[in-house]
């Protein structure tokens, strides 16, 4: 048992895959010998040298057609994209070639590979550094997507990811990378689309994702001292979308509130509220809420940004004052 | 300069490929007919309806598929485009599924669910037909790194059309390939023309691959892709090239499409002088007059004709008794499970 970063917790997910399986390649730019510019990959180049760990030119789409490529003649590609922003530069190959290529060819291909990146706000990098894209992705059929929010749950989903062999999009929340935890000695593997209970409650459910999990952890410390009980859920992975956890956990308490960073609107909160809506609404006790970034870019300035994603206090109050109307 | 140019272009056609023998040539003839007469039947089916949606076809360009599907090794890759259907068939795929692949039916190369632009059968090493310009030349470069990895000496071959080298993926594949020396071959089919507009109009440089190729390291390629013989001559050197690690090339095809760039297009754009100019320049007829004079008999050049017409028609008549797709292919091989679900 050690303590570990976020980041760290990359590095350790990848080489446990690396040394059970040469089959798993990893590409990207800066990712080798600079150990990544979030040092995210540190020692994967020293310890896997140069022909599995490989610096890319500033090229998004000939990395992911590399990745694509290389899937489909049975390597297990990872690629990273830098920052999730970057997706637009080569997003072609993520709709177009990657998640579809299985479908159109009737299943005469696999892809299995991962195309790692930072994602989501808080770092002051402005409109085009800090987007949360799983909602880009997760609205495309043949992409599976994964936010974890924990170091623990970035080793055991980043190995399931790589066992993986369909495509899938992991988003490594960037104001998390510092975040640090108690993680087991040895091999870890989780298991893809399944949401895991943080915080059993009986008043409201808050349903979190990646950075706002912490978050929605702290609110129901507090929301607990002003007489609010709460169940806290992080969704972990998006597709597969574990709904029967949620609609579980929402059922129990009568109320959801889904604790989104991504711009509002078609964000996962509105696609889980739809079907939660549609599955349980007789055990509804009141509103579904859904608490997200405003449908803005996000602005670089601390003040802006901190009033932009939801924050602690507007998850305090929010849920309070809907709890109380 | 306009000689200059001219002269770098007759030195570029230069061939020193491995020689063929009749038998092969014969073979090379057998399928340029095949795909010729592949298409115009693919082309009779859409004004019957049978074919539905959109079609690409490659008449005029046959001897390019042919010529460097006779000097790929059975276990290289292809990468075509939406104009795929003769890369697929000169790699060895049968007719009779493409065809029904063409007409939407169960019995196609992909059940109906990829269409006429998006042929692939992995079995043959036709790795996909992309349609969106310039995807699948990265693409092409993470095969060819798989085999580099993997030490497996295949080659990625990877055709696109002249209008391709002005999209950033055709650039940033160049240049991976370049510094990966990546086993990978680039093949520009130059038919002069987009769709509706000149390639020439809208590019910076004259030979739209070939003046490109000195800005990634590599030498510049020009082959007249209406002779199969040049084709498979430049093929075969740098498909040994790439498979003896030495790295990538890119190669410019000069060839016209007789059709239109699509089945919505009867390509009365192009003055009509040009076309009848480039009409006299038919592959086929070229090698059918060639291969008389190696030692083929008309009546040898006649049989491998009427047997290909023959075999049309039967593809035909397999393609329409083939059914309509069953419902449940539909929720079919999304994920590599091979269903749909993404929740539970």
């Amino acid at each position: 048992m050690a303590q570990l970063t976020f980041r760290e917790a990359i590095a350790r997910g990848i080489a446990q895959e690396m040394r059970r399986d040469e089959k798993v390649v990893f590409l990207g730019e800066d990712i080798a010998a600079a150990g990544g510019v979030f040092k995210g990959t540190v020692g994967l180049y020293e310890e896997f040298g140069g022909v599995r760990v490989r610096d890319t030119p500033i090229s998004e789409q000939a990395i992911l057609g590399a990745a694509m490529g290389a899937a489909m003649t049975g390597l297990r590609p990872i690629a990273e994209i830098m920052f999730a922003d970057f997706f637009a530069v080569c997003w072609d190959l993520v709709v177009n070639e990657i998640a579809k290529s299985r479908y159109m060819t009737n299943g005469q291909m696999t892809f299995p590979l991962v195309i790692r990146s930072g994602n989501g706000g808080g770092l002051r990098f402005g409109a085009q550094h800090s987007q949360s894209v799983e909602n880009w992705a997760m609205m495309i059929p043949g992409l599976k997507v994964v936010v974890p929010s924990n170091a623990l749950d970035v080793v055991g989903l980043m190995a399931a990811s790589i066992r993986d062999n369909d495509p899938v999009i992991f988003l490594e929340e960037k104001a998390l990378y510092a975040s640090k935890m108690e993680v087991p000695d040895g091999d870890i593997l989780d298991t893809l689309g399944t949401a895991k209970v943080l915080r059993k409650g009986t008043d409201a459910t808050l349903v979190a994702l990646g950075n706002m999990v912490p978050r929605a952890l702290e609110a129901a410390d507090e929301l607990s001292s002003r007489g609010i009980s709460c169940t806290v859920v992080d969704v972990r992975s998006l597709v597969p979308l574990d709904t029967q956890t949620i609609l579980r956990e929402v059922s129990a308490t009568g109320r959801l509130f889904t604790i989104e960073e991504n711009p509002r609107l078609c964000g996962w909160g509105g696609e889980l509220a739809s079907i939660v809506a549609d599955e349980i609404f007789y055990d509804l006790d009141g509103p579904l809420v859904r608490i997200t970034t405003p449908h803005i870019p996000l602005p670089a300035a601390d003040v802006l940004e901190d009033m932009a994603i939801p924050s602690v206090a507007r998850i305090v109050e929010t849920v309070f004052a809907s709890m109380n109307s | 300069m306009a000689k200059d140019k001219k002269e770098k272009k007759k030195e570029s056609a230069v061939t020193d490929g491995p020689a063929l023998t009749l038998e092969e040539k014969l073979d090379m003839y057998r399928v340029q007919v095949e795909l010729r007469q592949f298409e115009k039947r693919a082309y009779d089916l859409f004004l019957e309806n049978f074919v539905k949606g959109t079609s690409h076809l490659s008449i005029g360009q046959e001897a390019i598929a042919a010529g460097f599907a006779a000097a790929m090794r059975k276990d290289d890759w292809t990468f075509a485009t939406y104009r795929g259907h003769a890369h697929t068939l000169a790699r060895g795929v049968p007719m009779t599924p493409v065809l029904a692949e063409l007409m939407g039916r169960e019995n196609g190369l992909m059940a109906g669910k990829g269409g006429s632009m998006h042929l692939t059968s992995v079995e043959h090493g036709v790795m996909g037909s992309y349609a969106i310009i310039g995807a699948h030349l990265p693409i092409a470069c993470g095969a060819a790194w798989s085999a580099q990895y993997r030490g497996t000496e295949q080659v990625a071959v990877c055709f696109f059309g002249d209008g391709t080298v002005n999209i950033g993926a055709f650039h940033e594949a160049l240049n991976f390939a370049a510094i990966w020396k990546l086993p990978v071959v680039f093949v520009c089919e130059n038919n002069l023309w987009m769709e509706y507009t000149r390639t020439s109009e809208v590019t910076a440089v004259e030979n739209p691959a070939a003046d490109r190729a000195s800005a990634y390291g590599l030498e510049s390629i020009i082959v007249d892709g209406n002779d199969a013989d040049a084709v498979y001559s430049v093929a075969s050197r740098a498909i040994a090239r790439a498979r003896s690690g030495e790295g990538p090339s890119l190669i410019e095809a000069t060839t016209y499409r007789h059709f239109g760039h699509s089945r919505a297009d009867p390509g009365k754009y192009r003055p009509d002088a040009e076309v009848a100019e480039w009409l006299t320049k038919d592959p086929i007829p070229r090698y059918h007059q060639r291969l008389l004079k190696e030692g083929a008999t008309e009546q040898q050049l006649v049989a491998i004709e009427k047997a290909v017409s023959v075999a049309v028609d039967l593809a035909t008549e397999e393609a329409k008794a083939g059914k309509a797709p069953s419902p449940e292919l539909l929720m079919k091989d999304v994920w590599a499970d091979g269903g749909a679900q993404w929740r539970n």
